[in-house]
């Protein structure tokens, strides 16, 4: 296998790793990857920033992903969203106070043959109505 | 006869969990009958096919294939670009789903013809439900003696990253901003090294033109369009889906025979930066000579409005403009903040000089393809739908609707 395959001096893959670990990315986490790698702080945390799966605020223990893009839009995702808006109580980029759901609004994750469609951490959930988001959140512990 | 399967042709066949089943649909056959040919050989006869680029911009794979072999050095790079990101588009996640082992087929195929040793296969995070499978596929096909090692990537989501230079800043681990080109990848691509970059489905032609011939492959499609095109249909259609065409095959066969749409409006073909066409060219031929992208298609009935697509459009590209050049950083908001206002009823009579003319010139200075493809939908829509811009703009204090 080629070295650079499996470079572990890569900054995207250590703050992946981080994120798994720690679900989201503490600023004693960033400045603690930047000495290690010897990079700037500035850029670790450019690259923290940059990619919508990233995070560096806390999230809770089950992330949801509701799709806006136009396809999902087409299909009333403004009314998926309300309905999780109603049943957990919390905004978009906002967290239950118990940590249990942090909801986001996403562009388009590929699913636009079973819109309205969201994420629910890595678990895909389509044809969405209100009913059916009840039964989905509920699995979700 | 429109559909013709070549794409898909084991897709619904072959367990995507079990190599034995590939292997007995003819699996790994190319690859064998590849290596048995010198890699110019391989190369000439993917050039032969007329095979373009499956991603939208439709480069001749062929030829980026022969850069890559004669540029200079022994470390070279595939990587199979399967961050598949386009608003409305969803084949590339069905054929991964379906037959993972005809595209590391295709890449083992190109890492022999432009002598790379390690291939990198960038999934989006979005997909990350399909890591476990494609990781399986991988390792059952290297049980096989593939020569090249594939590995799989994950991006963390960012749409940008579909664009090739950004995409492999992103496997370098930085933040996914686009490169200047010259140089272009297959001199100077991942690590400064030379690389080939494909799309999923790109890669997915090569076996069947390695096993069938140039010859056979080159029969079907029109002049400039080899081959078929798998299409992602979604919006306002009875049966959305993934559909093979034959290049060349007319829009109105796609979305109102196969899919199912009625009173169409428009349709918007590949994506954010794609093309909005209204009903009247519903019998456009979809092909590299007329309209295209990646093979999103999605359909508006009469019910929609125009300017909230194209407002949300802009809206988005706005959000994932990577912020590296200015014309399309600045432009793409400001373009929203316009569209936004006549969204409300609130647009301005100037405002439609203004947009034209930052399509113009974010098309002519965008540092990559999204900025310079970005105006497209607002041009189009003023095109097509000029009326309804004129409707939303406000008169004396008045709002019209």
């Amino acid at each position: 296998m080629s070295k650079v395959a499996t470079n572990p001096e890569n900054l995207l893959a250590r703050l992946k790793q981080a994120q798994d670990r720690l679900g989201y990315l503490p600023e004693e986490c960033l400045a603690e990857v930047a000495r290690s790698l010897n990079m700037p702080l500035s850029e670790v945390y450019g690259v923290a920033t940059f990619y919508s799966f990233l995070s560096t605020r806390p999230l809770g223990r089950n992330v949801i992903r509701v799709c806006k893009s136009l396809p999902c839009y087409l299909k009333n995702s403004r009314m998926i969203v309300e309905s999780i808006e109603d049943k957990l109580g919390i905004r978009p980029g906002g967290t239950t106070p118990d940590g249990r759901f942090s909801l986001a609004l996403v562009n388009c994750i590929g699913a636009c043959d079973i819109a309205p469609a969201m994420l629910i951490n890595h678990d895909v959930h389509g044809d969405l109505t209100p009913r059916k988001i009840s039964r989905i959140l509920q699995s979700y512990e | 006869m429109p559909e013709k399967r070549i794409v898909l042709k084991n897709c619904g066949v072959i367990d995507p969990k079990n190599i034995a089943t590939y292997l007995a649909a003819d699996g790994l056959k190319a690859w064998q009958k590849a290596r048995q040919m010198a890699p110019e050989k391989v190369i000439e006869e993917v050039k032969a096919a007329g095979l373009r680029g499956r991603g939208g911009a439709g480069f001749p794979c062929g030829l980026k294939w022969e850069l890559a072999r004669k540029s200079p050095g022994d470390e070279k790079y595939v990587i199979c670009n399967a961050d598949e990101g386009e608003i409305g588009t969803f084949k590339d996640r069905y054929i991964l789903e379906n037959d993972p082992f005809t595209l590391i087929e295709g890449i083992a195929i190109a890492a022999y013809a432009v002598g790379a040793k390690q291939a990198f296969i960038y999934l989006r995070a979005e997909y990350h439900h399909l890591l476990d499978l494609l990781t399986s596929a991988v390792s059952q096909s290297h049980e096989q003696g593939l020569e090249v090692n594939i590995e799989i990537r994950e991006g963390a989501g960012a749409y940008v990253c579909g664009e090739e230079s950004a995409l492999m800043e992103s496997i370098e681990g930085g933040r996914g901003e686009a490169r200047y080109k010259p140089p272009f990848p297959p001199n100077r691509g991942l690590w400064q090294k030379p690389t080939i970059i494909n799309n999923v489905e790109t890669l997915m032609n090569i076996p069947r033109i390695i096993l069938n011939g140039a010859g056979w492959f080159s029969q079907t499609g029109t002049e400039k369009s080899k081959g078929t095109k798998v299409f992602s249909v979604s919006g306002d259609v009875a049966r959305p889906g993934v559909y093979e065409l034959i290049l060349g095959s007319p829009l109105r066969e796609l979305v109102i025979d196969l899919a199912g749409a009625e009173k169409v409006k428009m349709v918007q073909i590949g994506g954010a930066t794609g093309r909005i066409v209204p009903y009247t060219m519903i019998d456009t031929p979809l092909s590299f000579e007329t309209i295209l992208g990646a093979g999103s298609i999605i359909v508006y009935d009469e019910s929609r409005d125009t300017i909230d697509i194209v407002y949300r459009t802009l809206e988005f590209l706005a959000e994932e403009s990577c912020g590296k050049c200015s014309p399309c950083r600045e432009g793409t908001e400001a373009m929203a903040e316009i569209l936004a206002r006549f969204d409300r009823g609130e647009g301005r009579e100037k405002d439609i000089k203004v947009l034209e003319e930052l399509a113009r010139a974010m098309s002519i200075s965008a540092l990559c393809g999204l900025g310079q493809a970005a105006p497209t939908p607002v041009t189009d829509s003023l095109q097509y739908f000029r009326e309804d811009y004129a409707k939303r703009i406000k008169q004396g204090g008045k709002v019209r609707c």
